[in-house]
């Protein structure tokens, strides 16, 4: 299935079009192996770059935190400067996911169901932070809610430096899924539940958010994967202060620089388990829907 | 189609857009007019100095060839998927998706722990054959290549699915070979989503921190990429040069932004 894969944002929203489309051949049993043997060949060379790129690597991090069996996964947990750096990570990961499904979910509505003048530059600006290197983000921030704060708002190494971070870095994110699935919402079903005397609110909730609530919790799950892994846009605005604003990314970095590799590796793959998780609810959900659909 | 009331509309019409005006919009303006409060002053300060010049350099070089490398591997993956059954297809199209959740501090610990020279995996070997992966360009296209590998991927999949495979059996029952019907067929049709996938990956690239941070060891002159600059300049107090890099990151990243804009409707 290819759905997984429909682009950072359209995964959600797709699924119900394409499996429209593609029962006509797919449903009849396909062989399980069609590759000739130019196409093999290519499996076999992308394979090999993938294991030595991603495959082998990430497996390296596993294999080191595991050398020493549970005893590191505990030592390094109880490390009380690592505990209070992913208290603070998921905590701000948490509090920005909650805000993003607000903010981003508006956003969304506006850009698809309002019209007014520079709307389009709206959307353009939406998606500034994907592009934008992490560092820059970082030092832009810094321009407005630093030390030199021309509204007087100085932010920079505390908490609320980090959340500023987190919520910059991840703001396209439930705007592109829950954008594309609004969009594409029959607008029959409102007029009918409308005509049928359902009130604005009634058929905001029961009809128009039932249908975004998929796309909102892939866009949730993104941004909260996103938000707990930062490192870049951190640097420059959080100070990293033990005990205060230091994160997750920023306490592997500091085993790694002081050559503690199996605490690095061992925080490393509890990131990596969080991770994959995600993916796997991601998939999830996209499977779930594309059922319904 | 449901219509909220003018005062509704109006909040949720402010709310965004001061939301965004205060997260990015004004933020990055500000560092745009930083970046010309002495006229061009810091603009020609920052190519002027060769350690930033050598760092940009560094960056369109790594950056060119992880998007090269990106796009070749993930227009074969893509084909391969969408065209192709294979045991462990499912396994494969959900590992491709792993670099975008994974922090670039772990990926570059990832790349350190296999090819670093000392007690790598396969490091020690790799220098005694004379490539130096880690401290070294190698690693800092890998590393590059790791965080950007989907971005191709996951823009040609979708398409690939939607175009379908009737015009390529056409051509091939009329007796064209493999390569003329890619080159012919498939590669056309696929053509606009592979640009707007080397557009992403080309700004994903450039800007790429954490993952390099650790596998180039930042020295400078050397192995240090522009975004590396922007923090070794901002530390050291030449906030001027911090932010002329800055605001070519800013413009490279806002050009790409805007070219998929431009491309985007043309294929809907």
């Amino acid at each position: 299935m290819t759905s997984a894969l429909a682009g950072v944002t359209g995964a959600a929203a797709e699924p119900a079009s394409r499996e429209g489309r593609r029962p006509r051949r797919s449903r009849r049993a396909t062989p399980r192996n069609t590759l000739t043997k130019g196409a093999a060949l290519g499996l076999g060379v992308t394979m090999v770059w993938f294991s030595i790129l991603v495959l082998i690597p990430l497996a390296a991090i596993v294999a080191t935190a595991s050398e020493n069996g549970w005893s590191q996964y505990v030592a390094t947990l109880q490390n009380p400067q690592t505990w209070a750096a992913i208290k603070l990570t998921v905590g701000q990961a948490l509090l920005v996911t909650v805000i993003n499904i607000v903010m981003g979910t508006v956003i969304a509505w506006v850009l698809v169901r309002d019209r007014f003048p520079g709307k389009a530059i709206l959307d353009v600006i939406i998606d500034v932070p994907f592009a934008l290197p992490t560092i820059v983000a970082g030092l832009v921030l810094l321009a407005l809610y630093g030390p030199n704060s021309p509204i007087g708002v100085h932010w920079a190494n505390t908490e609320r430096a980090v959340f500023l971070a987190l919520a910059f870095v991840t703001l396209p994110f439930i705007v592109r899924t829950v954008q594309p699935v609004l969009e594409e919402l029959e607008s029959d079903v409102e007029e009918a539940a409308a005509s049928l005397g359902a009130s604005r609110t009634t058929i905001i909730r029961r009809i128009v958010l039932p249908s975004l609530t998929p796309a909102i919790a892939a866009g949730a799950a993104l941004s909260f994967a996103r938000a707990i892994s930062e490192y870049g846009s951190l640097v420059l605005l959080s100070g990293n202060l033990p005990f205060r604003t230091e994160v997750v990314s920023v306490r592997v970095l500091s085993f790694i620089e002081n050559g503690n590799t199996a605490s690095a590796a061992a925080l490393a793959t509890i990131m990596l388990a969080v991770a994959l998780l995600v993916i796997v609810v991601l998939d999830i959900v996209q499977r779930r829907v594309s059922r319904r659909g | 189609m449901v219509e909220v009331s003018t005062p509704v509309r109006w909040a949720l019409r402010l709310a965004a857009v001061a939301y965004v005006f205060f997260l990015v919009a004004w933020p990055v303006a500000l560092v745009v007019r930083q970046t010309f409060s002495n006229g061009l002053d810091n603009l020609i300060e920052a190519f002027q100095d060769p350690h930033v010049v050598n760092a940009l350099e560094l960056t369109l070089m790594v950056a060119f060839w992880a998007v090269v490398i990106n796009t070749l591997f993930g227009v074969t993956i893509s084909i391969l998927l969408v065209r192709y059954e294979f045991p462990g297809k499912r396994l494969l199209s959900a590992l491709i998706d792993v670099p975008l959740s994974v922090s670039p501090v772990v990926v570059g610990l990832a790349l350190l722990l296999v090819y670093n020279g000392r007690d790598g995996w396969f490091g020690p070997t790799l220098e005694a054959n004379g490539l130096q992966v880690i401290f070294d360009t190698p690693g800092m296209i890998m590393a590059t290549c790791f965080v950007a590998l989907p971005l191709v991927i996951r823009e040609v999949v979708p398409t690939l699915t939607e175009v379908g495979d009737d015009q390529e059996q056409a051509a091939r029952s009329l007796g064209a070979n493999a390569r003329q019907t890619f080159w012919r067929i498939t590669l056309p049709s696929i053509k606009w989503a592979v640009i707007y996938g080397v557009v992403l990956s080309l700004a994903r690239s450039l800007g790429e921190f954490g993952a390099v941070k650790i596998v180039s060891g930042n020295v400078t002159g050397r192995t240090q990429t522009a975004t590396l600059m922007v923090e070794a300049k901002y530390q050291n107090f030449q906030q001027g040069t911090a932010y002329a890099t800055s605001f070519l990151l800013i413009l490279v990243s806002i050009a790409c932004l805007v070219v998929v804009a431009v491309l985007r409707p043309k294929h809907p």
